[in-house]
């Protein structure tokens, strides 16, 4: 017990060393104020010791200088800081476009992972060093958080919302993954692992899964088993608008507003049909709420996603 | 006056009256400020005791002392007790009631009935609270973040958060009463700026108090709205959004960080003048210092949630504006330590608290930087890191600012002299025992321990270790000034009017003082902090 015990988190992720670089700065910024402080303490309690019990300080008021010191000096330190640490974010806050997209729900008290391929994990993710992984985090009950300490990346995962969370590995090696938001009695038990395999033997591993087909076309069955497709038709005769190519376009609203096609207003479209309702059709189609999971929802999500526009070959996804 | 012919005064406020109803129905605001005494000091050992088990349990990484369900109700009670009716209303309750008539040379506070009133919804406010552990605990932390505190949670939620919401009266009320007292009654010749710093930051606090209160109370009653009739405010499925209530939360919640710290900071200022006989060096710099806390204080709340769905944008605004409350804070440190130039410092006991609060607030607002910065929060935030950060903030801080406060006012207060010896070497376990308790901390939350967690890797045991053996050291420092401060009630040493050879309206009354304070409403020519007086006026 009383050895191997790290006193530093391994570095795993390229925004790590950015992370820990800033880590490095504070920290010397810390120590040396925190030095200056506590020594500048002890010299004065030593060297202006109270000799005489009627002793009294010298009549000393103040010093516009020493306030204008350091009232900048701090300032413009922790300008320096805010900017550092505004630009690490930056980079954490913006995936890349081209990145390998994993969907994640959190439960009470597991983490379920959906590759677009069909693989499904539970509290572990296989994934590839080497690029970008994007992580499309929901959750079912409650809010949970994603934390990967060796990536240095956390975010909450929020019921009714698309959350992304981004990160690219750069080590092979099995990362923990913690539920870093208090969520119930086994919050503690909610964690896992995040494998980060080289290519190839990330490739090895979705051949040999048990994948039943891609998530896509899961959502494509349960569009029929839902009867979606009975208004959503691709030529335009449906009482519901075409999806076909839908997917990142924006659309006009009743309202004259416009919103873009994203994971959320997909997701939105389904449970609550009638809050955004596409200019020219009527608010008629059912609320599909309790009837559909967050996992089904994201195959239905992943399905409307792979919908190419019509002229390229709409059947071969129906 | 020399020690020898020290005697007690024949009228004093202690003896103005006995028996339970003379307590009870007492309007005299140094008689309330006792009431508030043994309640805060109720509540922090209930909450101490939370804290002990919990510290017992993480002794091992399988958490075995408890299970995970009494472990999570173990720290949500810990937080609810020592934030709501501790660290709230001690330093302001206690040392505000006794001090702010006194040192504004008032015969009491504006409205003693209000003031009786509110210990009264304080002490209501915590049976509430009490109930709730009673009848089997709550287990939603003392965040209450929803949809789990409104759909999830299947315990006590509705008690407590009546409790919380009924005590908030009694902050709003001792606000009120506060910042009423110190605009008009005021005694002749005490200017705005011939007050005691303890008074600018009760000013301050009080402001915050009134102002943001209300925010809290409204949340925590949504969230019993939510949770009884199914109104969606925050659960998704009904329409609300769980976002929303941290935004709320928090609006109430940062400020009253510095509810916490703001009148430390003023009993440090006290103490600081008074261990080094000397004016505190950038007096109008520390006062302002501590409103603008106040303001900016306000303006921060959303730096809970860089890692809860915000806009990059909303997170860039809340860091930088986060950045800028720490200035007022750090002139402060700057300024108390500047007063030590050229002083005749003490090393008695009340000092050394001071010492104690300007080295661990130092770290604790340093480490405050780390989480402003939002690229480094991300990794850190509901952490140990948090953890460690926001105890050496209140209770590096805030406990040490009120134990320091408790000692130096205590001759006044009790009339007595406590073991000098005895409360050195309390001071000193409470600060070793504070540091090994917290610090291992800090190392372990960058490791990626996160909080509330009732078992974790066995990887991060020795450091926990560390701290569970830190926390039963701090636990003895604790015990120890309620056994010699006690002890001192009956055995002590008569203190006399001025037992420190300080100045200020409150040394120049009996210790204790008489129940109207003064027996001349004082005419007040001089400064605050001016020791320039001959010397023997200082020596008791």
């Amino acid at each position: 017990m009383w050895t191997g015990t790290p006193l530093f988190p391994e570095a795993a992720s390229t925004i790590a060393s950015r992370v820990d670089a800033l880590y490095f700065f504070l920290l010397g910024v810390a120590i040396f104020f925190s030095l200056l402080i506590a020594g500048l303490i002890v010299y004065y309690a030593i060297r202006f010791h109270r000799r005489t019990q009627d002793q009294v300080g010298e009549q000393i008021h103040g010093s516009m200088v020493l306030e204008v010191t350091w009232t900048v000096i701090p300032l413009l330190i922790t300008m320096v800081i805010f900017v550092w640490g505004a630009s690490v974010y930056y980079a954490m806050a913006r995936p890349p476009d081209e990145t390998l997209n994993v969907y994640v729900v959190g439960k009470q008290w597991m983490w379920k992972f959906q590759h677009l391929d069909g693989q499904r994990e539970i509290n572990e993710l296989h994934i590839p060093v080497g690029r970008a992984v994007k992580l499309i985090t929901t959750s079912e009950d409650v809010i949970h958080d994603f934390f990967v300490p060796a990536f240095r990346i956390k975010a909450d995962v929020i019921p009714g919302r698309y959350v992304n969370i981004w990160f690219h590995a750069t080590k092979p090696g099995r990362y923990r993954l913690f539920c870093a938001e208090y969520c119930g009695t086994r919050h503690s038990g909610m964690i896992g692992e995040v494998i980060a395999m080289e290519p190839s033997e990330y490739q090895a591993w979705l051949s040999g899964g048990t994948a039943e087909g891609s998530l896509a076309s899961a959502g494509a069955k349960l569009f029929q088993d839902l009867a979606c497709n009975t208004c959503h038709r691709p030529d335009a005769q449906g009482r519901g608008p075409v999806l076909d190519g839908l997917f990142g376009k924006t659309v006009q609203l009743q309202s004259g507003e416009t919103v873009t096609v994203d994971e959320a207003y997909v997701r939105e479209s389904i449970l609550h049909p009638s809050a955004q309702v596409t200019s020219g059709f009527q608010p008629i189609m059912p609320t599909f709420q309790g009837l559909v999971s967050e996992e089904q929802l994201l195959e239905l999500v992943e399905y409307v996603k792979s919908l190419k526009a019509p002229s390229q070959g709409q059947l071969q996804t129906r | 006056m020399a020690s020898s012919t020290v005697l007690i005064p024949p009228r004093h406020y202690l003896n103005d009256g006995y028996g339970i109803k003379s307590w009870l129905l007492t309007r005299d605001h140094k008689r309330i400020a006792l009431l508030y005494l043994a309640g805060v000091t109720f509540f922090f050992f209930i909450g101490g005791a939370m804290a002990v088990l919990i510290r017992l349990d993480l002794a091992t990484p399988a958490g075995d002392l408890v299970t995970d369900e009494t472990y999570n109700k173990l720290f949500t009670m810990h937080g609810v007790m020592m934030v709501f009716f501790f660290l709230i209303p001690a330093i302001p309750a206690v040392l505000g009631n006794f001090l702010v008539p006194i040192m504004i040379g008032a015969k009491d506070l504006a409205f003693p009935k209000l003031n009786l009133f509110s210990w009264y919804i304080y002490i209501v406010g915590g049976l509430f609270t009490l109930y709730a552990i009673v009848a089997g605990g709550v287990d939603t932390g003392w965040t209450f973040y929803t949809p789990f505190s409104t759909v999830s949670s299947t315990t006590n939620v509705v008690p407590t958060a009546l409790g919380i919401f009924i005590t908030g009266f009694s902050s709003i009320l001792t606000g009120l009463n506060f910042i009423v007292t110190i605009h008009r009654m005021r005694a002749p010749g005490m200017t705005w700026f011939r007050m005691p710093l303890f008074l600018w930051s009760t000013y301050a606090t009080s402001l915050i108090n009134v102002l943001g209160t209300p925010v809290i109370a409204i949340t925590v009653l949504l969230v019993g709205v939510e949770r009884v009739f199914h109104f969606g405010f925050f659960d998704p499925r009904l329409g609300g959004d769980p976002v929303l209530f941290q935004h709320l939360f928090w609006f109430y919640s940062h400020p009253a960080v510095y509810i916490m710290v703001l009148p430390a900071m003023g009993v440090i200022s006290e103490l600081v003048a008074a261990g080094c006989r000397k004016p505190v060096f950038g007096y109008p710099f520390v006062a302002f210092a501590s409103l603008a806390i106040a303001v900016l204080g306000f303006l921060v709340w959303g730096h809970h949630m860089f890692v809860a769905g915000e806009s990059v944008y909303s997170a860039l605004i809340f860091s930088i504006l986060s950045f800028l409350v720490a200035i007022p804070s750090a002139v402060k440190v700057f300024n108390w330590t500047a007063t030590m130039y050229r002083g005749a410092v003490s090393w008695e006991t009340p000092m050394l608290y001071a010492y104690g609060f300007i080295g661990l607030f130092t770290i604790g607002g340093l480490t405050g930087l780390f989480l402003a910065s939002v690229g480094l929060d991300v990794h850190v935030t509901d952490t140990y890191f948090i953890v460690a950060h926001f105890h050496y903030i209140m209770v590096g801080g805030t406990i040490m600012g009120y134990l320091g406060g408790l000692h130096y006012w205590w001759p006044k207060i009790s009339g007595r002299r406590y073991n000098e010896g005895l409360a050195k070497l309390a001071a000193g376990i409470i600060f070793v025992g504070f540091n090994l308790t917290f610090f291992p901390q800090f190392v372990v939350g960058y490791l990626g321990m996160p909080r509330r967690y009732h078992a974790y890797p066995p990887d991060f045991q020795v450091l926990n270790v560390l701290s569970s053996a830190g926390a039963s050291i701090l636990g003895v420092g604790y015990l120890l000034p309620m056994a010699y401060l006690m002890w001192s009630l009956r055995y002590g040493r008569l203190a006399g009017s001025n037992p420190w050879g300080s100045v200020g309206l409150e040394w120049t009354t009996t210790s204790p003082p008489p129940t109207e304070n003064f027996t001349h409403t004082p005419v007040v020519t001089w400064d605050a902090y001016d020791y320039r007086a001959p010397v023997e006026d200082h020596v008791a």
